[in-house]
C-alpha cells in the first residue's frame, strides 16, 4: 500500500504575502515581514516585533464576502482564505467528485475573540456570537463549510508549533490507507494577547528582528498565518490527468521526552523524527538537498535542532539549510503548514531561501545556515517542526513520486 | 534577614508546588536547583515572577537568574539589597 | 483492512469518581474536587512523582490515567518501548486556559505565569507522559465534538499497520473545572478483546450506574 502522496495546490497567506505568488516574491526579494505590533492593544507592544498580516478582520470578512452576522474569529478568517486558494490552485471544480476530506489545526482558535470580549458576553449580547467560535474544532468547522467539505470527514489537530506538519502526515496517511481519495491540510493561527504574554513570560520573545542560528540569539518573534495543500492519491492523479506540484515521499514523529517545553540538549526527539522521515522515504541523508529548519532562535531550540541535524547527516554533511522564521515570524500552529509551502516553492524554483539576519556562528559546532538567495538543483527537502510538548515532526518533499 | 530566608522558603514551597516539603528540609545554603531541591528552567521563570510581584524587582534576562537563585542565602541576600517593595 | 488482526489489551476509565481497569472497578472515592480526587489517586496508587504536582489538571488526569495502564508494561521495563499516544478531547486545553487568562487580564495586578502558560495546549499531557515512561514515540492529539472511536481505530490501524508503534495507548481524556473523564485503551497485537469500533464503543459506554 505503498502508493504516492501528489500535492496538487497551495495556499498560504502570512506577513509576507497574501497568497502563494506574493510570499514567493517576498522569499526571494529578501523581504521580511517582521514589524512592531500594530493591531493588537498589548502592554508589550514596544517590547516585541511580530510577522503580522496587513488586512483588518474587516478587510478580511470582506475578501470572503462574509455578511455582517457572521463570527468568525481571526485564526478562521486566515484559514478559509487560505484553503480556499489551495482548492483553487488545485483546479477542483466538484469538491464531491472524490472522497474529500479536511484537516486542519490551531492553537488560538478564536481565543483572539474570547480575550477581546470575555467581560462584554456578561453585559451585552452584542458579541456573544463568538463564543461558539472559540473552540479550536470550530475554525476546522468554518473551512469545511466554505470548501463544501461533509463533516465527517474532518478534524483537527491541536499539538503546538507541529500540528499542521502532523496534520499533513495523517492527511497522507489517510490516503494510503484508502480512506480518501484526497485530502485538504494545514493550519492557522492569528496572534491574540493570549499567546503574546504567555511567551513573554517564558522569556524566549525577541525584542528585535529574530537571528535564528546565531551565536547571538535572543528569542523568536511569533507570527500569524494561515497555508494548506492539497494532497491527492495515484487514482485521482490518473483519472484526472493532473501533474503534481511535487510529493510528500516522507514523514515522522516523534516525542522528545525531556520537557513540556524546552527541547533535549542533543535534540533526541528531531533526531528520531527525521530519522524515521527518511525511513518512510527509504532516502539516505545525503539524499537531501535542503533543510528547511524549524530555527525559531531561541537559544534552545536552534542548540538543539542543529545538533540533531549533525547526529543525523553528520557535521560534515549537513545539507544546504535555513529557518524562513526571520521573514514570517513564528506562526505555531501554521508553521508546518507555511513552510511545507515554501518547501514545494523551492523544489518547484530549485531555490534556497536565505536565513536573515545571520552573523556569527554559533560556538557549540561549526553550522552556518544558508545566507544568500541560492539557485541549484533540488530533488528532496526537509522540513522541520519541533512542538511544545515534545512533539516533534519532520517532512520530507520531493520532485518525484 | 531571618524572617526573609523563613519567607521565602514558604513561597517557594507554595508558588513551585512542592508536596511533601516542608520549610525544614531546605537548607539556606543547599543549592536549589540540578541537585539539592531539583528545580527546573520553568521554575526559575517563576521565580523571576517571584521577584517582580512580591519584591518589585523585574530581571530583564532569565541568565541573571543563575546566580541569584542559587540558594537561599543568595536569593535573600540579593532580594535585601534590590527591593522596591 | 476486514481481518483486522490488533487487539485491545487493557482499558483504563475514569469517570463520576470511580475508577476501573478493564472493566473492574479498582477505587472508588467521593471526593468532589478535582485536585483533591486525583491527588488521592495519586497516593492510593503510591506513584512517587513530585513533578505531578506541578501539571496542569488535565496532564494530572491524563497522566493518572495511563499510569494505571501502564504499571503492568513495566514489569521486565524496557526503556523506549514504541508506545505510541493518540489522544483526543473537546475542551483541549480550556481548563487552564481561562488560568492563564485570569493571570493577565488586569493591568495592575499583571503576573502571568510561566507554569500556567506552558500547560495552554492539549499535547503537553502527552508530552508528561513520554517524559514519565520514556517514550520517544509518535503522538498525536486530536480534538472532537464527542468521543470519536470511528477516527481513532482508523489512526491507530494505521500506526501499527505502518509498524510505526508495536502499540498504541489511545483514548480521551477531558477535563473542564469539576467536568472530567479519561478514557485510555491499548492497542497491541495480542489482548482479549478484538479492536474494532464496535468494542471501543462498547468498553467506553460501558456503565456501572447502581
Amino acid at each position: 500500500m505503498s502508493q504516492s502522496i501528489a500535492i496538487t495546490g497551495m495556499g498560504i497567506i502570512s506577513a509576507i504575502g497574501n497568497n502563494v505568488a506574493e510570499n514567493y516574491a517576498s522569499l526571494l526579494n529578501g523581504s521580511s515581514g517582521i514589524t512592531k505590533i500594530s493591531k493588537i492593544d498589548t502592554i508589550h507592544r514596544d517590547a516585541i516585533m511580530v510577522g503580522e498580516i496587513d488586512f483588518t478582520n474587516q478587510e478580511l470578512e470582506s475578501i470572503l464576502g462574509l455578511t455582517p452576522e457572521n463570527n468568525y474569529s481571526r485564526t478562521a478568517l486566515l484559514a478559509a482564505i487560505a484553503a480556499k486558494e489551495a482548492v483553487a490552485d488545485a483546479k477542483i471544480a466538484d469538491i464531491k467528485s472524490w472522497k474529500t476530506g479536511l484537516i486542519s489545526s490551531t492553537s488560538v482558535g478564536g481565543m483572539d475573540m474570547t480575550e477581546k470580549y470575555y467581560y462584554d458576553y456578561l453585559e451585552n449580547d452584542t458579541h456573544r456570537k463568538y463564543i461558539e467560535g472559540h473552540h479550536a474544532g470550530d475554525t476546522t468547522q468554518k473551512v469545511a463549510e466554505q470548501l463544501g467539505i461533509e463533516a465527517s470527514l474532518v478534524t483537527t489537530i491541536s499539538t503546538a508549533c507541529s500540528s499542521a506538519a502532523n496534520a499533513i502526515m495523517f492527511g497522507a496517511r489517510l490516503i494510503k490507507s484508502g480512506k480518501l481519495d484526497r485530502v485538504i491540510v494545514g493550519g492557522a493561527d492569528c496572534l491574540s494577547k493570549f499567546t503574546i504574554n504567555g511567551f513573554k513570560t517564558l522569556m524566549i520573545l525577541s525584542d528585535t528582528y529574530s537571528t535564528p542560528f546565531d551565536e547571538n540569539r535572543k528569542g523568536l518573534n511569533l507570527g500569524e498565518a494561515a497555508a494548506f495543500l492539497v494532497l491527492e492519491s495515484e487514482a485521482v492523479m490518473q483519472a484526472e490527468n493532473k501533474k503534481a506540484l511535487a510529493y510528500l515521499i516522507g514523514y515522522g514523529n516523534a516525542n522528545d521526552a525531556y520537557h513540556q517545553t524546552a527541547s533535549s540538549e542533543n535534540g533526541d526527539g528531531a533526531t528520531l523524527a527525521m530519522q524515521k522521515a527518511l525511513a518512510v522515504a527509504g532516502i539516505a541523508p545525503s539524499d537531501i538537498d535542503y533543510v528547511n529548519a524549524h530555527g525559531t532562535a531561541t537559544g534552545n531550540n536552534d542548540l538543539s535542532e542543529g545538533r540533531a541535524l549533525i547526529r543525523v547527516f553528520g557535521e560534515p554533511r549537513v545539507p544546504d539549510f535555513s529557518s524562513t522564521k526571520a521573514y514570517t515570524g513564528h506562526t505555531l500552529a501554521a508553521a508546518g503548514g507555511i513552510e511545507a509551502v515554501y518547501s514545494v516553492l523551492a523544489l518547484q524554483h530549485n531555490v534556497i531561501y536565505p536565513n536573515l539576519n545571520f552573523k556569527t556562528p554559533m560556538k557549540e559546532f561549526n553550522l552556518r545556515p544558508q545566507t544568500v538567495l541560492k539557485h541549484t538543483e533540488l530533488n528532496t527537502v526537509l522540513s522541520n517542526s519541533l512542538g511544545f510538548g515534545g512533539n516533534c515532526s519532520t517532512l520530507i518533499f520531493s520532485k518525484n513520486p | 534577614m531571618g524572617d526573609l530566608k523563613q519567607e521565602l522558603k514558604e513561597k517557594i514551597i507554595e508558588q513551585l508546588n512542592l508536596e511533601d516539603i516542608s520549610v525544614d528540609d531546605i537548607a539556606d545554603a543547599e543549592p536549589l536547583f540540578g541537585e539539592g531541591l531539583g528545580l527546573d528552567s520553568i521554575d526559575a521563570l517563576e521565580l523571576i515572577v517571584m521577584l517582580d510581584k512580591d519584591y518589585g524587582i523585574k530581571l530583564a534576562d532569565p541568565k541573571e537568574g543563575k546566580k541569584i537563585f542559587e540558594s537561599i542565602d543568595t536569593m535573600a541576600n540579593y532580594i535585601a539589597e534590590h527591593k522596591t517593595k | 483492512m476486514k481481518d483486522n488482526p490488533y487487539k485491545i489489551a487493557a482499558y483504563c476509565h475514569i469517570k463520576q469518581q470511580r475508577i476501573s481497569l478493564n472493566g473492574d472497578i479498582i477505587l472508588e472515592n467521593s471526593e468532589i474536587d478535582f485536585p483533591s480526587f486525583i491527588k488521592s489517586v495519586y497516593k492510593h496508587f503510591d506513584t512517587d512523582y513530585p513533578k505531578f504536582f506541578k501539571m496542569d489538571n488535565l496532564s494530572k488526569l491524563a497522566f493518572m490515567a495511563a499510569e494505571i495502564i501502564m504499571r503492568p508494561e513495566k514489569k521486565g521495563l524496557e526503556n523506549n518501548q514504541n508506545i505510541a499516544l493518540v489522544f483526543s478531547n473537546r475542551a483541549s486545553s480550556l481548563d487552564t486556559d481561562r488560568k492563564h487568562e485570569a493571570s493577565i487580564k488586569d493591568p495592575n495586578a499583571y503576573y502571568p505565569s510561566p507554569a500556567i502558560f506552558v500547560y495552554t495546549l492539549p499535547n503537553i499531557c502527552m508530552g508528561e507522559i513520554s517524559i514519565r515512561h520514556q517514550l520517544n514515540s509518535e503522538n498525536s492529539f486530536f480534538i472532537f465534538d464527542d468521543f470519536n472511536a470511528h477516527y481513532l481505530s482508523e489512526y491507530t490501524n494505521c500506526l501499527l499497520q505502518d509498524v510505526k508503534a508495536e502499540k498504541v495507548l489511545c483514548g480521551w481524556v477531558e477535563l473542564d473545572e469539576n467536568t472530567f473523564e479519561a478514557f485510555l485503551y491499548m492497542v497491541a497485537k495480542n489482548g482479549p478483546i478484538a479492536h474494532n469500533v464496535e468494542a471501543i464503543n462498547r468498553l467506553y459506554k460501558k456503565s456501572w450506574e447502581i
